[in-house]
C-alpha cells in the first residue's frame, strides 16, 4: 500500500523498524505513525466499538476523532494517528475501553 | 511559570503567521503545538495556492509551511513548544499546557486561539466501517506518510477539497470512481473541477451516498441521485465497488479550548458551524483572547495566514508595541483579506460575517 512513484513528493522514511500486529511480526519506518505503518501493511481494522463490537479504523488522521484507538504495549486508548512507529512496538486492536496496565 | 508577552496555541498557518507577525514587531511569544511537528495541515498540501504574491500565491501549501516554520524557528522572540496541547485558559490569565504528560503553566498578556478545524461527516447506513475516511485523513496517509488509502475511492463531496484530494489520490496512482455531491453544482474552483474531469473522474451533482457496504472493512458504496428537494430518487441507486469512501463533506471549528475560556459561542452555517463571536479585530468576547483561522469561520489556508497576521499584529498593538506598525499591518490584513473574500466564491464567507455582526 506505499506510494512507488509520486509526481511532487518524495518521502525520507528514515530507519526500518520491526513491530507486532495481533502478536504478527511487520515492517515499518520510525518517522511514521503507527497508523501509517499498519496501513502499509494493508491493515485497516484497528479496533471494536465498545457496545456494538462493530469493526472500527482511521477516519480524521489528526488525533481528533478517536477513531484509531488502540492498545499500544499494553496502553490503552492509544490515538495511532499521531503516535510515532518504534522498534519493537506491540500493537493490539483495542476491544471495549481498555485497561488500565497493572 | 513560563511569563510571556503572547501565547498562541496551535501552529498551523494562521498560528505561524500571527507568531511572526507578533514576534517581528518585537513581541515575546510562546507557540503552543499539540504535534510533533508545526506545520498544521500545510504540510500535506501539494497543491499551488491562489490569491496574490502577498499570501505566496503560486507555490505549494508544503512550501508555504516549511519556509513558514523555518523562520518561526529561526526566530528569537519565538519560543516553540511541540508536543503540547493547551487544557485550558483560567479567569487567573493563566494557560494551562500538557507536553508529554508535564503539566506547564503558561501566563501570557495575551492568547491567540489558532486551533484549526476537524472534519464533519454525513450520516449514511455503515459510516462506521473501516475504509471510510475524512478526505484530511487520506492526505495525510498519502501526502505525510505515502501511504496509500485504498485502491478504489468514491469521493464524496465536490468542494475544493474533494476537488483537490481527488487529484492527488490520482497522482498517487489509486484510482476515483466518481465525485458525488449534493448540491446541483460543483461547490470548488472550476479550475479544479476541470483537472479532475479531464482525467476521466465524473463529478455527479445532486447525487449522494446512500450506503456503504462490508462487513469488516468498505467493499462498496451504493450512491443515488437527488431530486430538487434533496429527496433520493428511487430506481436511481448505483453500486460501485470501492474499498474507500473519502469525505470532504467540511470542516467544523474546533472551538473546545475557546469555549472553556468563557467566550462566547454563536451558530453561523456559512462560516461552518459553531465559531467564537468575534469582531473585525478577532478579539472574543472574552478579554486578551483573539481568534485567527479556520477557528474564527472555516475558509482557505490563504485567508488563515492573514487572519494570523491580523491577530498578530492586533496583540501586538493591544500590548502597546510599535503602534504604528502595527496599525498599518492590520490595514493592509483587512485589505487582504477583503480580496479574498471578493466575488462570487466568498459570497458565503461574506454573508457569514454580516451573520456575525448581527449577534456580535
Amino acid at each position: 500500500m506505499r506510494i512507488e512513484n509520486h509526481p511532487i513528493l518524495k518521502w525520507d522514511k528514515g530507519k526500518k523498524v520491526r513491530f507486532f500486529f495481533e502478536g504478527k511480526e511487520l515492517e515499518g519506518y520510525e518517522t511514521e505513525t503507527i497508523a501509517a505503518a499498519l496501513h502499509a501493511n494493508g491493515i485497516r481494522v484497528l479496533r471494536e466499538s465498545e457496545e456494538l463490537h462493530r469493526p472500527r479504523g482511521l477516519y480524521c488522521a489528526i488525533g481528533n476523532c478517536s477513531s484509531c484507538l488502540m492498545v499500544v504495549d499494553g496502553v490503552p486508548n492509544v490515538r495511532v494517528c499521531v503516535v510515532k512507529l518504534k522498534e519493537g512496538m506491540q500493537v493490539q486492536k483495542q476491544l471495549g475501553k481498555g485497561e488500565l496496565p497493572k | 511559570m513560563i511569563n510571556t508577552q503572547i501565547a498562541i496555541v496551535g501552529g498551523g498557518p494562521a498560528g505561524l503567521v500571527a507568531a511572526l507577525t507578533a514576534a517581528e514587531l518585537g513581541a515575546k511569544v510562546v507557540l503552543i503545538e499539540q504535534d510533533s511537528a508545526l506545520g498544521g495541515q500545510l504540510v500535506k498540501q501539494t497543491h499551488m495556492f491562489f490569491g496574490s504574491e502577498k499570501q505566496y500565491a503560486g507555490k505549494r501549501g508544503v512550501d508555504i509551511g516549511l519556509m513558514l516554520v523555518d523562520k518561526v524557528m529561526k526566530d528569537e522572540n519565538i519560543e516553540v513548544l511541540l508536543d503540547a496541547t493547551a487544557m485550558g485558559y483560567y479567569p487567573d490569565g493563566v494557560l494551562g499546557v500538557n507536553q508529554l504528560e508535564k503539566f506547564i503553566k503558561i501566563k501570557p498578556e495575551k492568547l491567540v486561539v489558532a486551533t484549526g478545524a476537524s472534519e464533519k461527516t454525513i450520516a449514511f447506513p455503515n459510516n462506521d466501517l473501516p475504509g471510510v475516511y475524512g478526505a484530511g485523513a487520506v492526505q495525510t496517509l498519502m501526502n505525510v506518510s505515502g501511504v496509500k488509502p485504498g485502491n478504489k475511492v468514491l469521493m464524496v463531496g465536490a468542494g475544493n477539497i474533494g476537488l483537490i484530494v481527488s487529484y492527488q489520490l490520482m497522482q498517487a496512482g489509486v484510482e476515483v470512481v466518481a465525485i458525488v455531491e449534493g448540491s446541483p453544482n460543483i461547490g470548488g474552483y472550476l479550475v479544479h473541477a476541470s483537472k479532475v474531469r479531464r482525467m476521466g473522474v465524473p463529478i455527479l451533482t445532486s447525487h449522494t451516498i446512500v450506503e456503504a457496504l462490508g462487513e469488516t472493512e468498505v467493499t462498496g458504496a451504493v450512491i443515488a441521485k437527488m431530486d430538487e428537494n434533496w429527496n433520493i430518487i428511487e430506481g436511481s441507486e448505483t453500486t460501485y465497488e470501492v474499498d474507500t469512501i473519502c469525505l470532504a463533506v467540511g470542516l467544523s471549528p474546533l472551538t473546545e479550548l475557546v469555549s472553556q475560556s468563557g467566550a462566547k459561542i454563536t451558530y453561523i452555517g456559512e462560516l461552518s458551524g459553531y465559531i467564537p463571536i468575534h469582531n473585525e479585530e478577532l478579539e472574543t468576547t472574552v478579554d486578551n483572547v483573539y481568534v485567527a483561522g479556520d477557528i474564527a469561520g472555516v475558509e482557505e489556508a490563504s485567508s488563515a495566514m492573514v487572519e494570523g497576521k491580523l491577530a498578530g499584529a492586533k496583540a501586538a498593538l493591544d500590548l502597546g508595541i510599535k503602534q504604528e506598525t502595527a496599525k498599518r499591518i492590520i490595514n493592509e490584513a483587512h485589505e487582504e483579506l477583503a480580496q479574498l473574500r471578493n466575488g462570487p466564491v466568498g459570497e458565503r464567507i461574506r454573508e457569514g460575517i454580516r451573520k456575525l455582526g448581527e449577534v456580535r
